[in-house]
Protein backbone atom coordinates (compact mmCIF):
# COMPACT_ATOMS: atom_id res chain seq x y z
CA UNK A 1 0.00 0.00 0.00
CA UNK A 2 1.65 3.64 -0.84
CA UNK A 3 0.00 6.82 -0.08
CA UNK A 4 -0.18 9.03 -3.59
CA UNK A 5 1.52 12.09 -3.67
CA UNK A 6 -0.05 15.00 -2.51
CA UNK A 7 -2.76 13.58 -1.09
CA UNK A 8 -3.31 15.22 2.81
CA UNK A 9 -4.91 13.01 5.10
CA UNK A 10 -7.92 14.10 7.15
CA UNK A 11 -7.68 13.81 10.92
CA UNK A 12 -10.75 14.19 13.08
CA UNK A 13 -11.11 13.87 17.23
CA UNK A 14 -12.86 11.26 18.37
CA UNK A 15 -14.07 12.54 21.42
CA UNK A 16 -18.10 11.95 22.07
CA UNK A 17 -21.63 11.28 20.57
CA UNK A 18 -20.84 13.99 18.31
CA UNK A 19 -18.05 13.23 16.95
CA UNK A 20 -18.92 9.82 15.96
CA UNK A 21 -21.98 11.51 13.88
CA UNK A 22 -19.25 13.98 12.33
CA UNK A 23 -16.72 11.29 11.63
CA UNK A 24 -19.47 9.22 9.71
CA UNK A 25 -20.07 12.29 7.90
CA UNK A 26 -16.33 13.02 7.17
CA UNK A 27 -16.14 9.66 6.06
CA UNK A 28 -19.30 9.65 3.87
CA UNK A 29 -17.71 12.89 1.97
CA UNK A 30 -13.87 11.36 1.50
CA UNK A 31 -15.98 8.07 -0.10
CA UNK A 32 -18.69 10.34 -2.06
CA UNK A 33 -15.82 11.93 -3.53
CA UNK A 34 -13.53 8.94 -4.47
CA UNK A 35 -16.58 7.92 -6.34
CA UNK A 36 -17.75 5.21 -4.30
CA UNK A 37 -20.77 3.77 -4.77
CA UNK A 38 -23.45 3.77 -2.71
CA UNK A 39 -23.36 0.23 -1.52
CA UNK A 40 -19.96 0.56 -0.72
CA UNK A 41 -20.04 3.76 0.68
CA UNK A 42 -22.90 2.32 3.22
CA UNK A 43 -20.46 -0.70 4.07
CA UNK A 44 -17.12 1.61 4.58
CA UNK A 45 -19.32 4.43 6.40
CA UNK A 46 -20.95 1.76 8.75
CA UNK A 47 -17.17 -0.07 9.65
CA UNK A 48 -15.97 3.08 10.71
CA UNK A 49 -18.98 3.73 12.77
CA UNK A 50 -18.32 0.46 14.43
CA UNK A 51 -14.42 1.60 14.83
CA UNK A 52 -15.06 5.05 15.87
CA UNK A 53 -17.30 3.69 18.81
CA UNK A 54 -14.86 1.31 19.95
CA UNK A 55 -11.73 3.92 20.11
CA UNK A 56 -14.72 6.15 21.95
CA UNK A 57 -16.00 3.69 24.85
CA UNK A 58 -12.98 0.90 24.81
CA UNK A 59 -9.80 3.26 24.10
CA UNK A 60 -11.11 5.98 26.28
CA UNK A 61 -11.19 8.59 23.06
CA UNK A 62 -8.29 9.00 20.33
CA UNK A 63 -8.84 10.50 16.70
CA UNK A 64 -9.33 8.99 13.09
CA UNK A 65 -7.73 9.18 10.48
CA UNK A 66 -8.91 9.30 6.80
CA UNK A 67 -6.39 8.88 3.96
CA UNK A 68 -6.78 8.69 0.42
CA UNK A 69 -4.38 5.25 -0.74
CA UNK A 70 -3.51 4.15 -4.02
CA UNK A 71 -1.92 1.08 -5.78
CA UNK A 72 -1.44 0.94 -8.85
CA UNK A 73 -4.20 1.66 -10.89
CA UNK A 74 -6.42 1.02 -7.26
CA UNK A 75 -7.72 3.75 -5.45
CA UNK A 76 -9.08 3.49 -2.12
CA UNK A 77 -9.51 5.43 1.68
CA UNK A 78 -7.51 4.20 4.58
CA UNK A 79 -9.10 5.02 7.90
CA UNK A 80 -6.75 4.46 10.87
CA UNK A 81 -8.46 4.44 14.39
CA UNK A 82 -6.13 5.70 16.97
CA UNK A 83 -6.60 5.45 20.57
CA UNK A 84 -4.09 5.54 23.68
CA UNK A 85 -6.59 3.28 25.66
CA UNK A 86 -5.69 0.00 27.63
CA UNK A 87 -5.04 -1.84 24.58
CA UNK A 88 -6.56 -5.30 23.98
CA UNK A 89 -5.31 -8.16 26.04
CA UNK A 90 -6.77 -11.02 23.52
CA UNK A 91 -7.56 -9.82 20.16
CA UNK A 92 -8.19 -13.36 19.13
CA UNK A 93 -11.56 -13.46 21.70
CA UNK A 94 -12.05 -9.53 20.79
CA UNK A 95 -12.22 -10.72 17.28
CA UNK A 96 -15.14 -13.26 17.87
CA UNK A 97 -18.46 -12.33 16.88
CA UNK A 98 -20.47 -11.50 19.73
CA UNK A 99 -17.99 -11.10 22.64
CA UNK A 100 -18.32 -8.03 24.42
CA UNK A 101 -17.16 -5.70 27.04
CA UNK A 102 -18.72 -2.68 26.54
CA UNK A 103 -22.77 -3.91 26.51
CA UNK A 104 -23.19 -4.12 22.89
CA UNK A 105 -23.75 -6.59 20.06
CA UNK A 106 -20.02 -7.64 20.27
CA UNK A 107 -20.03 -7.04 16.09
CA UNK A 108 -17.37 -3.94 16.25
CA UNK A 109 -14.36 -5.32 15.42
CA UNK A 110 -14.92 -8.74 13.31
CA UNK A 111 -18.27 -6.71 11.65
CA UNK A 112 -16.37 -4.04 10.43
CA UNK A 113 -13.67 -6.25 9.52
CA UNK A 114 -15.92 -8.01 7.16
CA UNK A 115 -17.68 -4.65 5.69
CA UNK A 116 -13.68 -3.90 4.08
CA UNK A 117 -11.05 -4.90 2.16
CA UNK A 118 -8.47 -4.73 4.22
CA UNK A 119 -8.02 -4.89 8.21
CA UNK A 120 -5.73 -4.30 11.00
CA UNK A 121 -4.99 -4.29 14.23
CA UNK A 122 -2.15 -2.97 16.30
CA UNK A 123 -2.50 -3.24 20.10
CA UNK A 124 -0.11 -3.79 23.09
CA UNK A 125 -2.20 -3.75 26.77
CA UNK A 126 -1.24 0.01 28.13
CA UNK A 127 -0.19 0.93 24.89
CA UNK A 128 -3.43 1.62 22.64
CA UNK A 129 -4.82 0.51 19.83
CA UNK A 130 -4.65 1.47 15.89
CA UNK A 131 -7.02 -0.32 13.70
CA UNK A 132 -6.55 0.34 10.02
CA UNK A 133 -8.84 -0.44 7.71
CA UNK A 134 -8.95 -0.24 3.70
CA UNK A 135 -11.43 -0.13 0.91
CA UNK A 136 -10.55 -0.28 -2.75
CA UNK A 137 -12.98 1.12 -5.48
CA UNK A 138 -14.92 -1.44 -7.09
CA UNK A 139 -14.08 -2.29 -10.69
CA UNK A 140 -10.27 -1.73 -10.01
CA UNK A 141 -8.11 -4.59 -9.26
CA UNK A 142 -8.00 -4.82 -6.06
CA UNK A 143 -4.48 -6.40 -3.58
CA UNK A 144 -6.62 -8.12 -1.35
CA UNK A 145 -4.87 -9.98 1.31
CA UNK A 146 -6.71 -12.57 3.37
CA UNK A 147 -9.44 -10.36 5.07
CA UNK A 148 -11.07 -13.74 6.66
CA UNK B 1 -26.55 4.45 30.45
CA UNK B 2 -29.49 6.89 31.34
CA UNK B 3 -27.61 9.68 32.46
CA UNK B 4 -28.99 12.64 30.08
CA UNK B 5 -26.70 13.72 27.44
CA UNK B 6 -25.67 17.82 26.63
CA UNK B 7 -29.08 18.60 24.71
CA UNK B 8 -27.26 18.12 21.05
CA UNK B 9 -29.49 15.04 20.01
CA UNK B 10 -32.93 16.11 18.90
CA UNK B 11 -35.55 13.72 20.24
CA UNK B 12 -37.00 12.08 17.86
CA UNK B 13 -41.23 12.84 17.73
CA UNK B 14 -43.83 9.58 18.25
CA UNK B 15 -46.75 9.93 16.31
CA UNK B 16 -49.84 7.78 18.33
CA UNK B 17 -52.32 6.49 15.17
CA UNK B 18 -54.95 4.29 16.59
CA UNK B 19 -53.53 1.98 18.55
CA UNK B 20 -50.42 2.09 17.00
CA UNK B 21 -47.34 4.08 17.38
CA UNK B 22 -45.28 5.39 14.29
CA UNK B 23 -41.82 6.77 14.15
CA UNK B 24 -40.00 8.11 11.50
CA UNK B 25 -36.19 8.07 11.64
CA UNK B 26 -34.16 10.71 9.64
CA UNK B 27 -30.44 11.04 8.64
CA UNK B 28 -27.64 10.41 10.98
CA UNK B 29 -28.72 9.31 14.42
CA UNK B 30 -26.86 9.83 17.57
CA UNK B 31 -26.09 7.23 20.14
CA UNK B 32 -28.46 9.42 22.72
CA UNK B 33 -30.88 9.87 20.66
CA UNK B 34 -31.58 6.17 19.45
CA UNK B 35 -31.29 5.25 23.16
CA UNK B 36 -33.48 8.28 24.10
CA UNK B 37 -36.16 6.77 21.35
CA UNK B 38 -36.22 3.38 23.59
CA UNK B 39 -36.89 4.87 26.48
CA UNK B 40 -39.32 6.65 25.41
CA UNK B 41 -41.17 4.29 23.39
CA UNK B 42 -41.41 1.99 25.96
CA UNK B 43 -42.68 4.63 28.41
CA UNK B 44 -45.58 5.28 26.25
CA UNK B 45 -46.57 1.79 25.33
CA UNK B 46 -46.19 1.02 29.23
CA UNK B 47 -48.42 4.46 29.65
CA UNK B 48 -50.81 3.99 26.96
CA UNK B 49 -53.66 2.97 29.90
CA UNK B 50 -56.94 4.37 27.27
CA UNK B 51 -56.80 1.66 24.67
CA UNK B 52 -53.74 -0.28 24.79
CA UNK B 53 -50.79 -0.20 22.16
CA UNK B 54 -50.59 -2.85 20.01
CA UNK B 55 -47.88 -1.91 17.08
CA UNK B 56 -44.85 0.16 16.86
CA UNK B 57 -44.23 1.37 12.83
CA UNK B 58 -40.38 2.63 13.23
CA UNK B 59 -39.61 3.67 9.51
CA UNK B 60 -36.51 3.69 8.45
CA UNK B 61 -36.66 5.02 4.98
CA UNK B 62 -34.88 7.69 5.82
CA UNK B 63 -31.28 6.34 7.76
CA UNK B 64 -28.60 6.14 5.19
CA UNK B 65 -26.34 4.22 8.05
CA UNK B 66 -27.67 1.63 10.15
CA UNK B 67 -24.43 0.39 12.32
CA UNK B 68 -24.77 -2.32 15.51
CA UNK B 69 -25.57 0.10 17.61
CA UNK B 70 -28.61 1.06 16.65
CA UNK B 71 -29.29 -2.26 15.40
CA UNK B 72 -29.31 -3.10 19.04
CA UNK B 73 -31.36 -0.44 20.14
CA UNK B 74 -34.35 -1.59 17.69
CA UNK B 75 -33.97 -4.98 18.67
CA UNK B 76 -34.50 -3.66 22.34
CA UNK B 77 -37.24 -1.79 21.48
CA UNK B 78 -39.35 -4.45 19.67
CA UNK B 79 -38.04 -7.04 22.89
CA UNK B 80 -40.00 -4.60 25.37
CA UNK B 81 -42.56 -4.04 22.92
CA UNK B 82 -42.98 -7.93 22.90
CA UNK B 83 -43.45 -7.97 26.50
CA UNK B 84 -46.31 -5.24 26.66
CA UNK B 85 -48.23 -7.44 24.10
CA UNK B 86 -46.97 -4.82 21.38
CA UNK B 87 -45.14 -5.42 18.05
CA UNK B 88 -43.12 -4.08 16.14
CA UNK B 89 -42.25 -3.36 12.42
CA UNK B 90 -39.37 -2.26 11.06
CA UNK B 91 -39.91 -0.83 7.23
CA UNK B 92 -38.58 0.79 4.74
CA UNK B 93 -34.89 -0.22 4.69
CA UNK B 94 -32.81 1.10 2.18
CA UNK B 95 -30.99 -2.03 -0.06
CA UNK B 96 -27.41 -0.74 0.75
CA UNK B 97 -28.50 -0.44 4.45
CA UNK B 98 -29.58 -4.14 4.47
CA UNK B 99 -26.90 -5.65 2.54
CA UNK B 100 -24.45 -3.96 5.18
CA UNK B 101 -26.46 -5.21 8.06
CA UNK B 102 -26.45 -8.51 6.67
CA UNK B 103 -22.73 -8.52 6.24
CA UNK B 104 -22.45 -7.23 9.93
CA UNK B 105 -23.78 -10.08 10.69
CA UNK B 106 -27.09 -8.05 12.23
CA UNK B 107 -29.95 -9.83 11.11
CA UNK B 108 -32.44 -8.89 13.27
CA UNK B 109 -34.24 -12.02 13.53
CA UNK B 110 -37.04 -10.63 16.44
CA UNK B 111 -38.05 -7.70 14.04
CA UNK B 112 -41.38 -7.83 11.67
CA UNK B 113 -39.99 -5.92 8.34
CA UNK B 114 -42.34 -4.41 5.77
CA UNK B 115 -41.19 -2.54 2.52
CA UNK B 116 -43.25 0.78 3.76
CA UNK B 117 -45.43 2.10 6.43
CA UNK B 118 -48.90 1.20 4.34
CA UNK B 119 -47.88 -2.67 4.30
CA UNK B 120 -46.98 -2.23 7.99
CA UNK B 121 -50.17 -1.05 9.31
CA UNK B 122 -51.68 -3.81 6.75
CA UNK B 123 -49.24 -6.30 8.77
CA UNK B 124 -50.42 -5.26 11.87
CA UNK B 125 -54.34 -4.94 11.18
CA UNK B 126 -53.90 -8.56 10.61
CA UNK B 127 -53.28 -11.99 13.57
CA UNK B 128 -50.74 -11.76 15.46
CA UNK B 129 -49.26 -15.40 15.35
CA UNK B 130 -48.03 -16.59 18.50
CA UNK B 131 -44.12 -15.85 19.47
CA UNK B 132 -43.78 -12.80 16.73
CA UNK B 133 -41.50 -14.19 15.33
CA UNK B 134 -40.29 -13.41 11.01
CA UNK B 135 -43.24 -13.10 9.35
CA UNK B 136 -42.20 -16.63 8.01
CA UNK B 137 -45.94 -18.19 9.97
CA UNK B 138 -48.50 -15.87 9.37
CA UNK B 139 -51.07 -15.75 5.90
CA UNK B 140 -50.97 -18.41 3.50
CA UNK B 141 -53.70 -20.01 1.23
CA UNK C 1 15.56 9.44 -11.84
CA UNK C 2 19.18 9.16 -12.08
CA UNK C 3 21.12 8.93 -15.54
CA UNK C 4 23.14 5.91 -16.69
CA UNK C 5 26.65 6.43 -15.64
CA UNK C 6 27.65 4.26 -18.85
CA UNK C 7 25.56 6.79 -21.20
CA UNK C 8 26.60 10.17 -20.19
CA UNK C 9 25.05 13.34 -21.73
CA UNK C 10 27.20 13.46 -24.75
CA UNK C 11 26.43 9.74 -26.14
CA UNK C 12 22.77 10.43 -25.38
CA UNK C 13 23.07 13.80 -27.48
CA UNK C 14 24.64 12.20 -30.57
CA UNK C 15 22.08 9.42 -30.44
CA UNK C 16 19.32 12.25 -30.87
CA UNK C 17 21.40 14.13 -33.68
CA UNK C 18 21.17 10.26 -35.67
CA UNK C 19 17.50 10.30 -34.48
CA UNK C 20 16.64 13.33 -36.17
CA UNK C 21 18.98 13.16 -39.12
CA UNK C 22 18.34 9.66 -40.24
CA UNK C 23 14.78 10.05 -39.20
CA UNK C 24 13.27 9.36 -42.59
CA UNK C 25 15.22 5.66 -42.75
CA UNK C 26 14.91 4.98 -39.61
CA UNK C 27 11.00 4.72 -40.25
CA UNK C 28 11.50 3.00 -44.10
CA UNK C 29 13.07 0.04 -42.15
CA UNK C 30 10.82 0.63 -39.48
CA UNK C 31 7.51 0.18 -41.38
CA UNK C 32 8.70 -3.41 -42.44
CA UNK C 33 8.61 -4.68 -39.26
CA UNK C 34 6.28 -7.07 -37.97
CA UNK C 35 5.32 -5.16 -35.40
CA UNK C 36 4.08 -2.17 -37.81
CA UNK C 37 3.56 -4.13 -40.82
CA UNK C 38 0.94 -6.28 -39.26
CA UNK C 39 -1.31 -3.51 -38.03
CA UNK C 40 -0.94 -1.07 -41.06
CA UNK C 41 -1.56 -3.60 -43.57
CA UNK C 42 -3.60 -1.04 -45.72
CA UNK C 43 -1.25 1.73 -46.09
CA UNK C 44 2.34 1.40 -46.00
CA UNK C 45 2.83 5.16 -45.96
CA UNK C 46 0.68 5.02 -42.45
CA UNK C 47 2.93 3.27 -40.93
CA UNK C 48 5.97 5.11 -41.96
CA UNK C 49 4.29 8.41 -40.37
CA UNK C 50 3.97 5.76 -37.11
CA UNK C 51 7.35 4.64 -37.02
CA UNK C 52 8.25 8.51 -38.01
CA UNK C 53 6.30 9.56 -34.56
CA UNK C 54 7.86 6.56 -32.31
CA UNK C 55 11.59 8.40 -33.59
CA UNK C 56 10.38 11.99 -32.57
CA UNK C 57 9.42 10.72 -29.28
CA UNK C 58 12.94 8.32 -29.05
CA UNK C 59 14.65 11.77 -29.55
CA UNK C 60 13.00 14.05 -27.31
CA UNK C 61 13.95 11.55 -24.59
CA UNK C 62 17.11 10.84 -25.50
CA UNK C 63 17.57 14.93 -25.65
CA UNK C 64 16.16 14.42 -22.20
CA UNK C 65 18.75 12.31 -21.10
CA UNK C 66 16.92 9.82 -19.18
CA UNK C 67 17.46 6.67 -21.33
CA UNK C 68 16.05 4.75 -18.48
CA UNK C 69 13.04 6.62 -16.82
CA UNK C 70 9.57 5.33 -18.22
CA UNK C 71 8.12 8.45 -17.27
CA UNK C 72 10.20 10.97 -19.38
CA UNK C 73 7.79 13.09 -20.57
CA UNK C 74 8.99 12.32 -24.27
CA UNK C 75 7.92 8.55 -24.06
CA UNK C 76 4.06 9.87 -23.53
CA UNK C 77 3.73 10.75 -27.13
CA UNK C 78 5.06 6.46 -27.11
CA UNK C 79 3.07 5.46 -25.27
CA UNK C 80 -0.45 6.83 -27.27
CA UNK C 81 0.90 5.91 -30.23
CA UNK C 82 2.60 2.68 -29.76
CA UNK C 83 -0.42 1.91 -27.16
CA UNK C 84 -3.02 1.74 -29.86
CA UNK C 85 -0.69 -0.07 -32.19
CA UNK C 86 -0.27 -2.82 -29.22
CA UNK C 87 -3.76 -2.63 -28.19
CA UNK C 88 -4.69 -3.59 -31.93
CA UNK C 89 -2.17 -6.28 -31.92
CA UNK C 90 -3.42 -7.87 -28.78
CA UNK C 91 -7.17 -7.65 -30.16
CA UNK C 92 -5.69 -10.31 -33.12
CA UNK C 93 -4.92 -12.14 -29.92
CA UNK C 94 -1.33 -11.20 -29.77
CA UNK C 95 0.42 -11.43 -26.09
CA UNK C 96 2.27 -9.05 -24.61
CA UNK C 97 5.16 -10.69 -24.37
CA UNK C 98 4.95 -11.47 -28.23
CA UNK C 99 4.43 -7.58 -27.94
CA UNK C 100 7.05 -6.94 -26.32
CA UNK C 101 9.26 -9.14 -28.80
CA UNK C 102 8.20 -7.02 -31.69
CA UNK C 103 9.35 -3.66 -30.15
CA UNK C 104 12.78 -4.92 -29.41
CA UNK C 105 13.11 -6.22 -32.92
CA UNK C 106 12.85 -2.39 -33.70
CA UNK C 107 16.54 -2.42 -32.25
CA UNK C 108 18.21 -4.09 -34.67
CA UNK C 109 17.45 -1.83 -37.66
CA UNK C 110 18.30 1.16 -36.00
CA UNK C 111 21.12 -0.11 -34.33
CA UNK C 112 22.46 -0.72 -37.93
CA UNK C 113 21.98 2.62 -39.36
CA UNK C 114 23.89 3.88 -36.05
CA UNK C 115 26.75 1.89 -36.83
CA UNK C 116 27.09 3.08 -40.27
CA UNK C 117 27.66 5.97 -38.85
CA UNK C 118 30.89 5.70 -37.56
CA UNK C 119 33.94 4.77 -39.34
CA UNK C 120 35.49 2.71 -36.98
CA UNK C 121 32.30 0.58 -35.07
CA UNK C 122 34.42 -0.79 -32.38
CA UNK C 123 35.63 2.98 -31.11
CA UNK C 124 34.98 3.87 -27.19
CA UNK C 125 32.64 6.60 -28.76
CA UNK C 126 30.81 4.15 -31.12
CA UNK C 127 29.97 1.85 -28.33
CA UNK C 128 28.40 4.21 -26.05
CA UNK C 129 26.20 5.58 -28.72
CA UNK C 130 25.32 2.36 -29.56
CA UNK C 131 24.96 1.19 -25.83
CA UNK C 132 22.73 4.64 -25.07
CA UNK C 133 20.50 3.17 -27.95
CA UNK C 134 19.91 0.17 -26.58
CA UNK C 135 19.42 2.06 -23.36
CA UNK C 136 16.38 3.63 -25.40
CA UNK C 137 14.95 1.09 -27.20
CA UNK C 138 14.98 -1.03 -23.60
CA UNK C 139 13.23 1.35 -21.94
CA UNK C 140 10.83 1.81 -24.92
CA UNK C 141 10.02 -2.11 -24.25
CA UNK C 142 8.63 -1.45 -20.97
CA UNK C 143 6.67 1.17 -22.14
CA UNK C 144 4.98 -0.43 -24.44
CA UNK C 145 4.71 -3.81 -22.44
CA UNK C 146 3.21 -1.80 -19.65
CA UNK C 147 0.68 0.30 -21.72
CA UNK C 148 -0.16 -3.36 -23.66
CA UNK C 149 -1.14 -4.80 -20.33
CA UNK C 150 -2.81 -2.30 -18.77
CA UNK C 151 -5.29 -1.76 -22.42
CA UNK C 152 -5.45 -5.33 -21.97
CA UNK C 153 -6.82 -5.00 -17.97
CA UNK C 154 -8.71 -2.18 -19.32
CA UNK C 155 -11.00 -4.09 -21.82
CA UNK C 156 -10.91 -6.76 -19.60
CA UNK C 157 -12.73 -5.58 -16.35
CA UNK C 158 -15.06 -3.42 -18.87
CA UNK C 159 -16.03 -6.60 -20.46
CA UNK C 160 -16.59 -8.21 -17.03
CA UNK C 161 -18.91 -5.72 -15.81
CA UNK C 162 -21.07 -5.45 -19.18
CA UNK C 163 -21.44 -9.36 -18.68
CA UNK C 164 -22.08 -9.03 -15.11
CA UNK C 165 -24.93 -6.24 -15.94
CA UNK C 166 -26.20 -8.53 -18.93
CA UNK C 167 -26.45 -11.73 -17.23
CA UNK C 168 -28.99 -10.70 -14.08
CA UNK C 169 -31.33 -9.28 -15.40
CA UNK C 170 -34.74 -8.80 -13.26
CA UNK C 171 -37.98 -9.16 -14.19
CA UNK C 172 -41.33 -8.26 -13.08
CA UNK C 173 -43.95 -11.29 -13.05
CA UNK C 174 -46.67 -9.79 -10.97
CA UNK C 175 -47.61 -6.93 -9.34
CA UNK C 176 -45.59 -7.62 -6.11
CA UNK C 177 -43.79 -10.46 -7.50
CA UNK C 178 -40.53 -10.07 -8.84
CA UNK C 179 -37.71 -12.90 -10.28
CA UNK C 180 -34.34 -13.21 -11.11
CA UNK C 181 -33.55 -15.78 -13.31
CA UNK C 182 -29.99 -17.30 -13.06
CA UNK C 183 -28.19 -18.58 -15.23
CA UNK C 184 -24.47 -19.89 -15.05
CA UNK C 185 -21.94 -19.97 -12.85
CA UNK C 186 -22.25 -17.55 -9.81
CA UNK C 187 -18.88 -16.00 -8.15
CA UNK C 188 -18.37 -13.60 -5.77
CA UNK C 189 -18.55 -10.84 -7.80
CA UNK C 190 -21.73 -11.91 -9.68
CA UNK C 191 -23.25 -12.62 -6.51
CA UNK C 192 -23.33 -9.08 -5.34
CA UNK C 193 -24.77 -7.68 -8.72
CA UNK C 194 -27.66 -10.20 -8.30
CA UNK C 195 -28.08 -8.99 -5.07
CA UNK C 196 -27.94 -4.86 -5.76
CA UNK C 197 -30.06 -5.82 -8.49
CA UNK C 198 -32.78 -8.27 -7.05
CA UNK C 199 -33.26 -5.30 -4.01
CA UNK C 200 -33.24 -2.51 -6.00
CA UNK C 201 -36.27 -3.84 -7.76
CA UNK C 202 -37.65 -4.60 -4.36
CA UNK C 203 -37.83 -1.17 -4.03
CA UNK C 204 -38.65 0.22 -7.05
CA UNK C 205 -41.56 -2.68 -7.86
CA UNK C 206 -42.74 -2.59 -4.35
CA UNK C 207 -42.35 -6.32 -4.40
CA UNK C 208 -43.10 -8.62 -1.69
CA UNK C 209 -41.83 -11.79 -3.48
CA UNK C 210 -38.65 -12.14 -4.83
CA UNK C 211 -38.11 -15.42 -6.77
CA UNK C 212 -34.33 -16.56 -7.05
CA UNK C 213 -34.80 -19.09 -9.71
CA UNK C 214 -31.19 -21.36 -9.90
CA UNK C 215 -32.44 -23.89 -12.65
CA UNK C 216 -29.81 -22.45 -14.98
CA UNK C 217 -27.05 -22.65 -12.52
CA UNK C 218 -24.43 -25.89 -12.95
CA UNK C 219 -23.59 -25.83 -9.72
CA UNK C 220 -23.40 -24.69 -5.61
CA UNK C 221 -20.93 -24.59 -3.32
CA UNK C 222 -20.99 -23.05 0.01
CA UNK C 223 -19.84 -19.52 -1.73
CA UNK C 224 -22.58 -19.49 -3.12
CA UNK C 225 -24.96 -20.96 -1.22
CA UNK C 226 -23.63 -18.37 1.50
CA UNK C 227 -24.60 -15.50 -1.14
CA UNK C 228 -27.95 -16.95 -1.55
CA UNK C 229 -28.64 -16.83 2.24
CA UNK C 230 -27.58 -13.24 2.34
CA UNK C 231 -29.41 -11.86 -0.14
CA UNK C 232 -32.92 -13.84 1.37
CA UNK C 233 -31.46 -12.07 4.91
CA UNK C 234 -30.98 -8.52 2.83
CA UNK C 235 -34.89 -9.00 1.19
CA UNK C 236 -35.95 -9.56 4.44
CA UNK C 237 -34.55 -7.02 6.42
CA UNK C 238 -36.56 -4.59 3.83
CA UNK C 239 -39.66 -6.69 3.89
CA UNK C 240 -39.66 -9.53 1.15
CA UNK C 241 -39.48 -12.42 1.00
CA UNK C 242 -37.30 -14.63 -1.06
CA UNK C 243 -38.28 -17.76 -2.34
CA UNK C 244 -35.32 -19.74 -4.39
CA UNK C 245 -36.61 -22.41 -6.54
CA UNK C 246 -35.21 -24.76 -9.50
CA UNK C 247 -32.81 -26.61 -6.92
CA UNK C 248 -32.06 -29.72 -9.07
CA UNK C 249 -31.49 -32.70 -7.18
CA UNK C 250 -27.50 -32.78 -7.84
CA UNK C 251 -27.29 -29.56 -5.82
CA UNK C 252 -29.76 -29.99 -3.11
CA UNK C 253 -27.34 -33.54 -2.74
CA UNK C 254 -23.96 -30.82 -2.51
CA UNK C 255 -25.74 -28.39 -0.07
CA UNK C 256 -26.56 -31.29 2.22
CA UNK C 257 -23.10 -32.56 2.02
CA UNK C 258 -21.56 -29.23 2.53
CA UNK C 259 -23.98 -29.07 5.67
CA UNK C 260 -25.46 -26.20 4.62
CA UNK C 261 -28.56 -25.24 6.26
CA UNK C 262 -31.28 -23.50 4.07
CA UNK C 263 -33.66 -24.08 6.58
CA UNK C 264 -34.67 -20.77 7.08
CA UNK C 265 -35.19 -20.27 2.97
CA UNK C 266 -38.53 -20.65 1.28
CA UNK C 267 -37.52 -23.34 -1.66
CA UNK C 268 -39.39 -24.65 -4.58
CA UNK C 269 -39.28 -26.99 -7.38
CA UNK C 270 -39.90 -25.55 -9.90
CA UNK C 271 -40.29 -21.52 -11.12
CA UNK C 272 -43.98 -22.14 -11.59
CA UNK C 273 -44.35 -23.60 -8.24
CA UNK C 274 -42.29 -20.38 -6.22
CA UNK C 275 -45.00 -17.76 -8.35
CA UNK C 276 -47.80 -20.33 -7.79
CA UNK C 277 -46.79 -19.85 -3.67
CA UNK C 278 -46.10 -16.05 -4.00
CA UNK C 279 -49.21 -15.61 -5.51
CA UNK C 280 -51.51 -17.33 -3.18
CA UNK C 281 -49.29 -15.62 -0.13
CA UNK C 282 -50.99 -12.30 -2.02
CA UNK C 283 -54.37 -13.60 -1.99
CA UNK C 284 -54.82 -13.68 -5.90
CA UNK C 285 -57.02 -16.35 -6.99
CA UNK C 286 -55.77 -19.20 -9.34
CA UNK C 287 -58.63 -20.61 -10.95
CA UNK C 288 -58.25 -24.16 -12.78
CA UNK C 289 -55.31 -26.79 -12.63
CA UNK C 290 -52.24 -24.94 -11.67
CA UNK C 291 -49.72 -24.60 -14.73
CA UNK C 292 -47.15 -27.19 -14.84
CA UNK C 293 -44.23 -25.47 -16.68
CA UNK C 294 -41.07 -27.21 -17.00
CA UNK C 295 -38.46 -25.90 -14.93
CA UNK C 296 -35.62 -26.75 -16.87
CA UNK C 297 -34.53 -24.58 -19.74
Amino acid sequence: MQTSPGTAATILPIGSDADLAWARHQVRQAAAALGFGLVQQTKLITAASELARNTLVHGGGGHLEITPVAHGKARGLRLSFVDTGPGIRDLELAMTDGYTTGGGLGLGLSGARRLVHEFRVDTRPGGGTTVTVVMWLAGMPVPRPGTG
Amino acid sequence: MSVPSPGYAAPVPVLALGDVLLVTLQGDLHDDTAERLRQDLTRRIARHSGGRVTGVVIDISGVEVVDSYLGRVLAEIAASARLLAARTVLTGMRPAVAITLVELGLTLPGLLTALDVERALELLSGPDPAGARAPDAEGGG
Amino acid sequence: MSEHDAAPGAAAQQVRAFLERRREQIAQRWADAPLFRTVFTVSRDEAVEASKAVADALAAVAASGRLEDITAAGYGTVREQLGRTAAARARTGCSPARIADEVAALRAPAAELLRAEFPDPAAPRAQECLLALALLMGTLRLVVMETALSTGEDLIERQRQQLLEATTPVIKLWDGIIAVPLIGTLDSARSQVVMENLLDAVVAERARYAILDITGVPTVDSLVAQHLMKTVAAARLMGAECVVSGIRPAIAQTIVHLGIDLGAIVTRARLSDALVYALRRLDVEISGPVPAVAGRP
